[in-house]
């Protein structure tokens, strides 16, 4: 907790970072007036937040509430959805990704995702992280692929588990080592945004806590938002926390802030478990 | 008085008794179990409409086992009595004609028929009838013991705590599994008519010569080597599955991944209807519209090709009825067994796998060709493999449509004879079950029996392997 607490101060309420990273002064996804309605229900209300490089941020609320909803505009896997839809504008680099001529493949290879559940495919272990490289061509040739693929697995912590049976299937592996290797298959195709559902939720506590510190070292590269029911979760690894209630952003703020000294009372309520 | 016993209609009568002692019964059970309820104090052990049930269910069974033991026995023994009264004239008659005879009289008893007819058979016929009258007299008398017997024994069994819910339930699920039984026993009767039938025929021609013989002529010269017949199944099958396989598996990706819920709503039934067309439907449209067609392209195909100069006579065999035609509209006729169970297949492959590859920033494409479809792989081919089965097996098409020359002939365009045909041209007109030829159709849907088996086992396991995968 001490040191979690000893990280977050590193950021302030403006959301810049500390001079040592060249892209501080802007935030890496810049959300505005974000809503997003099933057919006619507004699942999200009018939300504005950014997400500040090289941090993790929270988003922590009772189910239902949207964050996940949430999570999901910012690769555009809504899309995959049947009439669902976006409104508001998402700048990364500037550029809103929700406009038409932004490709949401592109889109997806730059904003990678873990999912709830460890979702590998039945393919080996070395398919699974090479499948992103092949289909956006990284890899020149065998070589470089196998290097990418050594690269990500070693980032997600996995490579001394399984260098020796790269050619096993993935879906073999124990549900904490799939989890890591889902991270490091979302790794491999490079991305500069690491989002993540819940990645913990259907993993152990020993498992858990490894993939917790694979999200503290990941946070020196990445721009990483994660999803998590877990407010102990939240308050370890995460630098920034929002709040959200019923499709609204409640509250946002530093996570040691959010934690030792809300500001809404229904922050308040929800992480003392008053509700939700 | 006896004769007249014997024309009773026993099948209504028996349906008739069994209703009516089934419900006297039941309102008598229930009766005294509801005076058991007045007369007893606190609850009984079972609702008065199961006590009603438990009796009936004991009055029931009996009549209908008899009823049963009526409709195989019946006739077989009174044959046999009225076998051995017959005048010492009849013994010259082979059993055949015994049978033949005694069907006759079957037919004419009862009936004004006899009346022009010769003195023995009119006697023959009122002894009949006596027989009958009774057999028909014992059965109803033994019915009705039973049946008052069941009442009463049954009936006095009930009391305030008799568990008739338990033995009612314990009989509906002895019903349930004869009911289950009853498919099984079909089964096991098919297969043991076909073995015994098949070995009667290998006593006569050789297995080896029977599956390796390259020429039939079952019907003039006694011929039977089906190696051109398994051939032409197989010729078939083979351009049916061509068709199939690519459109129904195709139709079924578009259906599960790409079609709107609205569209899917749509063209899942149409192609559903197309499993439901009957096979002669499709055995005309064979005949009639694709088998000419398919002639005239082979025609001018040949035509072109000599004209051209590439060769002196004709490549193709351009055949009225083609081995083409039959395959074509075959594969037309599986498209909905390929389309509909990969449909299923495709849609159990977890939304989760789909999602990681669109996370991955996969096109739509890639994810269906990269992750989807090798993910349900196993149930596509199993998909397959029942379409296949069903193509080797189906009859009317290929009666109307392949035509009946048995030869071995790659020429598409040329007719062959396949396993079916065979059977069905063997079996119709007029037939005798000691005739090799006979016997040869026996052995051919043996061959059809297993082959089939075979992949639809192959076909299952591979199903049920990959449900366990991911359910």
């Amino acid at each position: 907790m001490d040191t979690t607490l000893g990280m977050s101060t590193a950021v302030d309420d403006n959301l810049t970072l500390p001079p040592a990273t060249d892209t501080a002064a802007a935030p890496r996804i810049d959300c505005r007036n974000i809503k997003v309605f099933y057919g006619e229900t507004e699942a999200i209300h009018d939300v504005s937040m950014a997400f500040p490089d090289r941090a993790v941020t929270a988003l922590i609320g009772p189910s239902g509430c949207g964050k996940s909803t949430f999570l999901r505009c910012l690769n555009r896997m809504n899309d995959t959805i049947e009439n669902c839809r976006v409104e508001g504008e998402i700048l990364m680099d500037g550029e809103n990704i929700n406009d038409a001529d932004v490709d949401p493949v592109l889109l997806r290879s730059r904003v990678g995702m873990v999912f709830q559940k460890p979702n590998p495919f039945p393919k080996s272990i070395y398919d699974n992280i090479a499948y992103g490289p092949r289909i956006h061509g990284l890899a020149n040739g065998r070589e470089d692929l196998d290097a990418i693929v050594e690269k990500s697995l070693r980032r997600a912590g996995l490579w001394d588990e399984v260098k020796d049976r790269l050619a096993a299937p993935g879906t073999g592996l124990s549900g904490g080592q799939q989890q890591r290797l889902c991270i490091a298959r979302a790794i491999a195709v490079q991305p500069e945004v690491i989002l993540m559902d819940e990645p913990c939720s259907a993993l152990d506590p020993i498992a858990t806590a490894r993939i917790e510190e694979l999200i503290d070292e990941l946070r020196n590269r990445y721009c990483i938002v994660i999803v998590t029911h877990s407010m102990q979760q939240a308050a370890r690894v995460s630098q920034r926390t929002a709040f959200f209630h019923l499709g609204n952003l409640v509250e946002l703020g530093d996570t040691s802030q959010i934690f030792t000294n809300p500001r809404e009372k229904r922050t308040e309520d929800y992480i003392t478990g008053r509700f939700g | 008085m006896l004769q007249q016993l014997g024309q009773l209609p026993m099948g209504w009568l028996l349906i008739a008794l069994i209703a009516v002692f089934g419900s006297a019964a039941f309102f008598l059970g229930r009766m005294r179990a509801e005076q058991l309820l007045e007369t007893s104090t606190g609850r009984m052990h079972s609702r008065p409409n199961y006590h009603g049930y438990y009796v009936a269910m004991f009055t029931v069974v009996p009549v209908v086992l008899i009823a049963v033991a009526y409709a195989i026995f019946a006739e077989d023994l009174m044959r046999s009595q009225l076998t051995r009264e017959l005048p010492s004239s009849f013994d010259r008659l082979s059993p055949a004609e015994l049978q033949s005879y005694l069907e006759s009289v079957r037919m004419a008893a009862g009936t004004a028929a006899t009346s022009g007819a010769d003195r023995v058979f009119q006697a023959i016929t009122n002894r009949y009838l006596e027989l009958r009258g009774v057999m028909n007299t014992a059965t109803l008398a033994l019915l009705g013991l039973l049946a008052a017997g069941g009442i009463f024994w049954s009936q006095r069994r009930l009391s305030q705590n008799f568990r008739a819910r338990a033995v009612v339930e314990n009989g509906m699920e002895l019903v349930l599994f004869l009911c289950a039984g009853v498919a099984i026993a079909t089964t096991a009767g098919i297969v043991v008519s076909l073995l015994y039938e098949s070995l009667q025929f290998f006593q006569v021609v050789s297995v080896w010569d029977f599956l390796t013989g390259t020429r039939w002529n079952a019907q003039t010269n006694a011929e039977f080597g089906a190696l051109p017949l398994f051939f032409g199944t197989f010729m078939i099958a083979l351009i049916a599955m061509l068709v199939a396989a690519p459109i129904g598996l195709f139709s079924a990706i578009f259906l599960s991944e790409y079609a709107s819920p609205k569209a899917r709503g749509w063209i899942k039934p149409i192609l559903e209807i197309l499993a439901g067309i009957p096979t002669v439907v499709y055995g005309f449209f064979a005949l009639l519209v694709v088998a000419p067609a398919i002639r005239q392209m082979a025609v001018w195909f040949n035509e072109s090709v000599i004209q051209m100069g590439l060769a002196s006579e004709p490549i193709l065999a351009a055949q009225p009825t083609s081995a083409l035609a039959a395959g074509l509209v075959m594969g037309i006729m599986v498209i909905p067994f390929v389309s509909s169970l990969s449909d299923d297949v495709i849609n159990a492959v977890p939304q989760t796998l789909r999602d990681a590859a669109y996370a991955l920033g996969a096109t739509k494409s890639e994810t269906v060709k990269q992750v989807v479809v090798p993910a349900a792989l196993p149930g596509i081919i199993a998909a397959l493999l029942l379409a296949v089965s069903r193509a080797i097996g189906e009859t009317m098409i290929v009666v109307m449509a392949a035509g009946k020359s048995a030869r071995i002939s790659m020429d598409p365009t040329s007719d062959l004879t396949t396993i079916t045909v065979q059977i069905v041209s063997l079996m119709t007109g007029e037939t005798g079950f000691d005739d090799p030829k006979t016997l040869s159709a026996f052995a051919l849907g043996l061959v059809l029996f297993i082959v089939t088996l075979i992949f639809n086992i192959v076909a299952l396991r591979v199903v049920k392997k990959y449900r366990e995968k991911y359910e």
